[in-house]
Formats: structure tokens, sequence, C-alpha cells
């Protein structure tokens, strides 16, 4: 089985977001850039298909140089080889692009990716990668076995879940519980130096969207504390003072 | 050139979290000097697409086909491109949704249509078209060109607030040739839980975190829900631990929600947990822990034991 898992830089998940450059750039200072916690989900279940079946799993990104030590633990959580497209992620259609021409030419079983990314959460790019290659598209996908070439699944739906079934290839958005994250041991982080990484330039440059500025949210005014022996008082605070009952 | 809805149906009728989307189309159509259609897909009651109106859309196209009875991305896909192409809409409005993240990806890929998700306000339309945005899961906000022809934009709940009035719109058959490929990905099976309010819909959320020790204790939770008529949330560590099921948790890698009133019960408030939650319009905290960095996100709080004071508040509740 081949598999292309598509993961996206991302800053940490407890990264205290800001901005500079009177709110047009994103403040990259001392940020802590990691896989999209999504997609990690989607590189581990990768690898596990991997374990089950044999094949390979390719790792790509979409991202500048420095991305590269992010591919490289994710080479050492399992994947064989990666393919960075050297660009700036510019928007969702820009991406799915450059990932339909590299799976154009890699005729992958599967090509998984998290559900979104945890910067822009558009959620996009699996659905316009399927389109591009003509093949379906399912999000967000919670569990993920193939049978005889068949891939069986749940996805989430309003207040439920859903099973679905559908022929290879597929593109799917990933979220958990569909693998456990794993963790690169020291074998593995020895073999990824060694791993190819193959480095491409971007195949199109259609963009749709582009970001003028941005905004952090209003903060709060100070929490009013109610003594924990009044706290009947709460309901009635919230009936005629925040008016939401 | 009208602006073109995508209704979702449940149960015959228009979804309430769509119904946000109808009135935040028609503004929009106001805006450009236009109508505004919605689109039904699915079996529904004709009466019930007419109310549509009531939230400024003059038109309802029903494309009724037994075989879009199943939520199926691919092929709602290219209905709603088939009605755009109808009516000749460039701008296309969604409520976002687990259903409609699916089909608008796909939507935007078949039209190459410029998609702004997680849109917080009405367009700027002054120079361009500009849309105001919920980036990084709720910490931030981007102000975003979309500079495609065709221009998709999915709404975050109460983006905006909706005023009815007493009208009724027309509602049409809508029956576009449908195609094979699109079915491909077959539905074998689904479970809803039954009776309760869907999470991401839900004006009152009370959710829970690791304070309550248990599964057990998640009664007196309920209890509170109950009586609020509100949904039931948990932190991440819950859904873990399988106390819960995963689609109760909220935070960065679950649900994001923005209710009305969000009641956080024993949770402290990690970074990420907030990130799910705080676009609510008013959170209260209750922790025992008067650290709880959760507090320095909060509207009211209350230090103490929720095993105490739930069932306090349940009870304030039911005196209402």
């Amino acid at each position: 089985m081949k598999i292309l898992v598509c993961v996206t830089s991302v800053p940490d998940t407890t990264t205290k977001i800001s901005f500079t450059d009177n709110n047009t750039k994103f403040n990259k200072a001392g940020v802590t850039y990691i896989a999209g916690p999504y997609d990690d989900y989607a590189l581990s279940r990768a690898v596990e298909l991997k374990e089950q079946f044999g094949g390979t799993v390719t790792v790509i990104n979409v991202g500048e140089a420095d991305t590269e030590t992010m591919i490289r633990k994710c080479l050492a959580i399992g994947a064989d080889d990666a393919v960075r497209v050297n660009a700036v992620p510019t928007d969702a259609y820009f991406v799915a692009e450059q990932i339909a021409a590299v799976a154009k030419e890699g005729n992958y079983d599967l090509i998984l990716m998290g559900r979104e990314s945890i910067d822009y959460n558009g959620g996009q790019v699996h659905g316009i990668v399927g389109e591009m290659l003509g093949i379906p598209s399912i999000t967000p996908v919670m569990k993920l076995d193939i049978e005889n070439g068949v891939a069986k699944m749940y996805k989430e739906i309003e207040g439920g879940k859903q099973t679905v079934e559908a022929p290879l290839p597929l593109v799917l958005g990933c979220q958990e519980p569909i693998a456990d994250w794993k963790i690169p041991n020291m074998r593995g982080i020895m073999t990824a130096r060694t791993k190819p990484l193959r480095v491409v330039e971007p195949a199109a440059n259609d963009v749709l969207t582009s970001v003028d500025s941005y905004e952090l949210p209003a903060a709060r005014s100070s929490c009013r504390m109610i003594p924990a022996e009044e706290a009947e008082t709460l309901i009635m605070l919230l009936k005629t003072e925040a008016k939401v009952l | 050139m009208s602006v073109l809805i995508f209704a979702e149906v449940a149960d015959g009728a228009i979804r309430k979290s769509s119904q946000e989307a109808l009135y935040y189309g028609a503004k929009v159509a106001e805006m450009m000097g236009t109508t505004a259609t919605a689109l039904a897909i699915g079996s529904a009651n004709t009466d019930a697409l007419a109310a549509a109106g009531r939230f400024g859309v003059t038109k309802v196209l029903h494309a009724a086909d037994g075989a879009l009875n199943e939520a199926n991305s691919m092929a709602y896909a290219s209905v709603i491109a088939a009605a755009a192409a109808h009516e000749g809409a460039k701008v296309i409005v969604t409520a976002k949704s687990t259903l409609s993240d699916g089909v608008m990806a796909r939507l935007s890929g078949k039209m190459k249509a410029a998609l702004g998700a997680n849109v917080t306000d009405l367009p700027d339309l002054s120079n361009g078209f500009r849309v105001m945005s919920s980036i990084f899961t709720g910490k931030a906000f981007a102000v975003t060109e979309l500079k495609a022809d065709v221009k998709i934009i999915a709404i975050k709940k109460n983006a905006i607030v909706p005023v009815e009035t007493a009208a009724l719109a027309t509602v049409e058959a809508f029956a576009p040739a449908l195609n094979d490929a699109d079915f491909s990905v077959k539905i074998t099976g689904q479970t809803k839980a039954s009776g309760a309010i869907s999470l991401p819909e839900a004006d009152l959320v009370v959710s829970a975190g690791r304070g309550f020790k248990g599964p057990e204790n998640w009664g007196i939770v309920e209890d509170l829900a109950n009586a609020l008529g509100a949904a039931t949330a948990c932190s991440k560590p819950v859904s873990d631990l399988d106390w819960r099921p995963h689609h109760e948790h909220v935070g960065q890698t679950g649900v994001k929600v923005s209710p009305n009133l969000y009641i956080a019960c024993g949770i402290s408030g990690a970074i990420q947990h907030l990130a799910g939650v705080n676009s609510s319009k008013v959170i209260v905290v209750i922790n025992k822990d008067p650290e709880a960095p959760f507090f320095k996100a909060a509207d009211y709080g209350i230090v103490g034991d929720v095993f105490e004071i739930l069932p306090k508040l349940t009870a304030a509740v039911k005196a209402l």
C-alpha cells in the first residue's frame, strides 16, 4: 500500500498568538512549530497500516526550508521518505494544487491528512485535492480499516457518527481517535537523518485568498466572583444581568 | 447573480444552524443589490422550506431526489454547483458544520472558489470582498480578501443574529442530473445520540472536567444541563479516559463551540481547552482551585466544590 500523508507546520498548541507590522504579520518570535496535531493522527494511522500491509509512507509538506526539522520528525515516527514543496503555503487552494501535483506522480492508494490545520482552521485541502484528482474525499474520519482494497471508516456527523465504506484510492481528513500519537524512538530518530527528503518547486501558483490584517479578540472584562455559599445567585445574574437564560 | 445559501435539512425542515446562514445570505444579497436563494437537499416538507422566507430568502430550490437523503459530500457539492449555475450565483453561504466542511471543501475545488471559513461578521464590500474569520482556533481573527470569481462563506455560529419576518419563500423543485461517480462512498450505518441537544448547535453548554473524578459522577452535570436545556461537553482528558464520548470533547482538537453560555465545571482551563470555547458569549467557571487559569477567561466565577455547587444551581434553575 502506498500512502501519502500531508503535514502542515503550525505553531505549538500552547502558543500565545500575537502579530507584528501593524497587525499584518504573525509574530514568529519564540514560537515552536510542530506538525499539525490532526496531521499527526493521520501519520500515526498511516504507519500502522504500513506495519499491517507493507508498502510505503511518504510525507509531503508545503513550506520553506525551516519546516525540515518537523519533516525529519515525521520520518522518525515511521514515514519512509518525504517531499517538501518549496513555497510559503499561501492558501488552501495553492497547497492543494501542490499536493495534487505530487500525488499524480505517485499513484497513492491513500492520501491522509488532518481534518484541518490548527492555524487557519480552513479544513479545505482534502476536498480540493480529492476534486483535483477526481477521487472521493471523506472528513472527519475517526476510524479507518482496510479490507480487500475497501476502506471501512466511521466519521463524525452532527451529534453522532456514520459508518461509511469506499474503494481506494481516497483522500481522508483525519481526527482522533483514528490512532494514538506515536513518539519517535531512538532508532527512528537515527534512521530519519538519512531517509530521502526531496525538495521540489511549486507546480502551480493559484492563490484565491489573501489576508490583509489580523486582530486579537477583545479581552474579557474581569471575572465577577460569586461566593460558593451564594452559588444560586449566579442563575439570577445570568438571567437578569448577562441575559443569557 | 443571486446569493445561494446551502440550507441543511434535518427531520424534514431546515436546521436551526442554517437559519442563521439564510439570514446572513439574505443580508449579503441586500448589500449586493440582489436576492437570496436557498438550496435544500434531501426530503423535506414544502411548508417547512417555505418558512425560509422568514429569514429573508425569496426562493428555495429543493433537490428532493431520494438518492440525496443521505448526506454525501461529493454529491452535495455537485448539486450546489448546479444550483449556483442555475441561479448565476457567485456567492455561496453555509453554516460551518461537520457536514458543510466536507461539502464546501469539495465545492471550492470544483468551482475554484475562494473559501472563507469560520466567518464571524458580514463581509466588507467597499473595495473588493473581505471577510472576518476566526483563526488559530478562536485565538485570533483574520481579515481575508476572497479574490476568486466565486466565493464561499462558511459562517461560525453567532456570526449574526437573525431577525424574522412573516414572509414565505417560493419553493421550486430542483432536479439536476446526478453523477454515479459521486456515490462511490457508501453510507452503511448511522448512530445519533437521541434526544440530546447537538453540541455545536447548542445555545447553552454545561461542560465538565477531570474534577468530577469519574464517569459515575456525571449525573449532577446532566441534571444541570437538563434543567437548563443545555448540551453537555467535556475536556480532552475526560474523553481520553473514555469517561465521555469523543464528540463531547471541546477544545483545540475537539469540537469548537460558541454558545451564549458556557459553564465550565472542574476544568482548569488549559490553553488548548480555551481555544475551543473562547468565542462563547458568557463563560462561567466553577473550580475548587482559585488559581485555575480558566478564571482569567471567565465572566462569572465560583471557587468551590462542584459536587456541592452544581445541585444548588440546578435547584435555582428549576425555581426560575
